[in-house]
């Protein structure tokens, strides 16, 4: 059967079941709701003052009974510098225990450890929303049993919530907690800040084990997550490398051509129609998304505006935003430097929120559907401006779907900040190898080259060009960019489907193909 | 004409292309050895583009070696027709 973007999906695969195609943005929402079966949370009992500390990981991984075939669940908010995950897949290995479903919010640099345990049938499913590296590369091989499901953040709360992931153990780090399980990104030697994509696990996995480096007296306060979910409690030597986190994603770019798109973009809020008193606003970490925070915050101090929040995938540099008073709140499901973490800790204005709020579009109160103004990345742009955020030049898995599908559906405005070409490969195609964030949600594409509407935004076109931004049509602009790269040989994907993207309401929105060779 | 000493021009720098040459006997004929990070999409014409430049400066006999990272072609010219130059020793100005 084909989706709506036109891309074949298969009706029913082998181990994942039946599929649903992509019909539209909000084709799914029937009346106030998108029809689903929620599963019931885990009822679980525990007598009076009796202990949930174990001795270490491998002792509380026992005591949750792991068997063949079971899901097994972590955040990723230490991202690079995870040291849990890995410690886990371990354990279960020794174990003996096989036919793994692996469901982490995300994958990283810090997860390529995986590779041999996918590859000898250990872990055989994946859902995750990133995949990077050379677990990227091996599951564009194949070597992953069933296809890969790369979903949305908001997306990973509803397939908890409907049962399409059913968390059997859920392990998630945290820099501070308690001998019960309260516990916390937001302070202790590996602080990470807030914890948003593990509460959806806390509240649904059926065993929960938080696992901190730093054990705290009771009770730990933020208790960003809560006792009463969590069955056992492991102190260790290390979660991993809180330093890690950043990669060099946090601080403003000096590269020309990512400051040239930035400052393009920000002329582009400023005459949207929406830089006013009370905007909201999201925007990426890295390159030249971040960038366009910085010459934003320069136009609203000149122009004088005060905004209402920003949400995210929080910076530092949005945290001096935050301070400067250029915003009242700012609502944080993860943090994207260490240092954030003492403002969500002593910053009654920078609210830590659960993952569910940010983005569950099966709720009614998502933030991402509070958002006026979203800037986001993207590794290609098709002239019905798709935006593919996972896969590389060759068709390979080497990206994240995070938040960009949820953000760019919810936003008044949805820009996208890119270079018309990297490295010489156009980034603007005829077709994107995979669809992330379908064109129905992008507003506006800026490049170095010109700034891109989305023509069903003719009144968008018009004020910009009444402010003197060069619009030109993304028909035109791939055209001025073929002829200085020349036209890129198309690489053959092969037939096998090794991952499917699952738009954020549960439908597919595209599938990848095996890659045959990856040089 | 033939290459009488090795020479190198352009740099590793991402849109750049580094390219080495090294002289040869007379008659051994053109070995290019490409390398590129856009090998999948542009090796055709990276190789067109450096035979071109080595054809309209008559240079039958080179090993020329090309590291490319991702150079458009009016680059990819330049740095074949300095590196050829520099080789031959008929490079003016400064190096």
């Amino acid at each position: 059967m084909k989706n709506a973007l036109g891309v074949e999906i298969p009706e029913y695969i082998e181990g994942l079941g039946e599929l649903k195609p992509f019909q539209g943005v909000w084709e799914s929402i029937i009346g106030d709701e998108i029809p689903s079966t929620n599963i019931v949370r885990t009822l679980k009992a525990k007598k009076a003052h009796t202990s949930k500390l174990c001795g270490d990981l491998k002792e509380a991984v026992q005591k949750c009974n792991p068997f063949d075939g079971m899901t097994v669940t972590f955040h990723h908010h230490l991202r690079g510098g995870d040291g849990v995950l890995m410690q886990t897949i371990e354990i279960l290995d020794e174990m003996g225990i096989k036919d793994i479903t692996l469901a982490s919010s995300s994958l990283t640099s810090a997860h390529d450890g995986l590779v041999p345990y996918v590859e000898k049938g250990m872990i055989t499913r994946i859902f995750s929303s990133g995949i990077r590296g050379r677990l990227g590369e091996i599951i564009s091989m194949g070597k992953l049993k069933h296809p890969a499901i790369i979903h949305s953040h908001g997306g990973r709360v509803r397939d908890i919530l409907t049962g399409r992931i059913k968390p059997d153990l859920s392990v998630l780090a945290a820099s501070a907690a308690d001998e019960e399980g309260n516990a916390t990104g937001a302070h202790g030697p590996s602080a990470f800040g807030s914890m948003g994509y593990a509460d959806i696990d806390a509240r649904y996995s059926k065993n929960v084990i938080i696992v901190t480096d730093n054990l705290v007296d009771y009770p730990c306060v933020p208790g960003s997550i809560r006792q009463h979910f969590v069955d056992h409690v492991v102190k260790v030597d290390s979660i991993g490398d809180a330093t890690k986190i950043a990669s060099g994603t946090t601080r403003i770019t000096k590269s020309p051509m990512d400051l040239r798109i930035a400052r393009i973009a920000a002329t582009v809020i400023e005459h949207s129609g929406l830089f006013k008193d009370g905007m909201s606003f999201q925007v990426g970490a890295g390159g030249a998304s971040l960038a366009v925070a910085k010459f934003l915050r320069e136009d609203m101090k000149r122009k004088d505006i005060k905004g209402s929040f920003m949400i995210g995938g929080v910076t530092s540099y949005g945290v001096d935003m935050l301070n400067e008073g250029l915003f009242q709140a700012i609502f944080d499901v993860q943090s994207f430097d260490a240092a954030v973490s003492t403002s969500v800790l002593n910053n009654p204005q920078h609210i830590e929120i659960t993952c569910d709020q940010y983005a569950n579009p099966n709720n009614c109160g998502a933030m991402t559907n509070k958002l006026d103004v979203v800037v986001l990345g993207a590794l290609e742009v098709d002239v019905d401006f798709n935006v593919n955020v996972i896969t590389g030049s060759s068709g390979e898995i080497r990206g994240a779907s995070g938040g960009h599908s949820d953000t760019a559906s919810g936003a008044n405005l949805s820009v996208i900040v890119c270079p018309s070409f990297r490295g010489r490969l156009p980034i603007v195609k005829d077709r994107v190898h995979t669809i992330v964030t379908p064109g129905e949600s992008v507003d506006v594409i800026v490049t170095e080259r010109g700034v891109c509407v989305n023509p069903s935004k003719p009144n968008l076109a018009a004020a910009l060009k009444k402010a003197g931004v060069k619009v030109v049509d993304i028909n035109d602009l791939k055209k001025e960019v073929d002829a200085m790269t020349g036209v890129p040989a198309e690489k053959q994907l092969g037939d096998k489907i090794v991952a499917l993207v699952e738009y954020r309401d549960g439908t597919i929105i595209d599938v990848i193909h095996n890659v045959e060779n990856l040089s | 004409m033939t290459p009488k000493f090795k020479a190198q021009a352009g740099t590793f720098e991402s849109s750049d292309i580094m390219v080495l040459i090294e002289p040869v006997s007379e008659e051994a004929g053109r070995q290019i050895d490409i390398s590129s990070t856009v090998m999948l999409q542009f090796e055709d014409d990276i190789k067109n583009t450096i035979n071109q430049v080595l054809d309209d400066l008559d240079i039958q006999n080179v090993h020329l070696i090309a590291k490319d990272k991702g150079a458009l072609t009016p680059t990819i010219k330049a740095r074949v027709e300095a590196a050829v130059k520099r080789s031959l020793g008929i490079q003016e100005g400064t190096m």
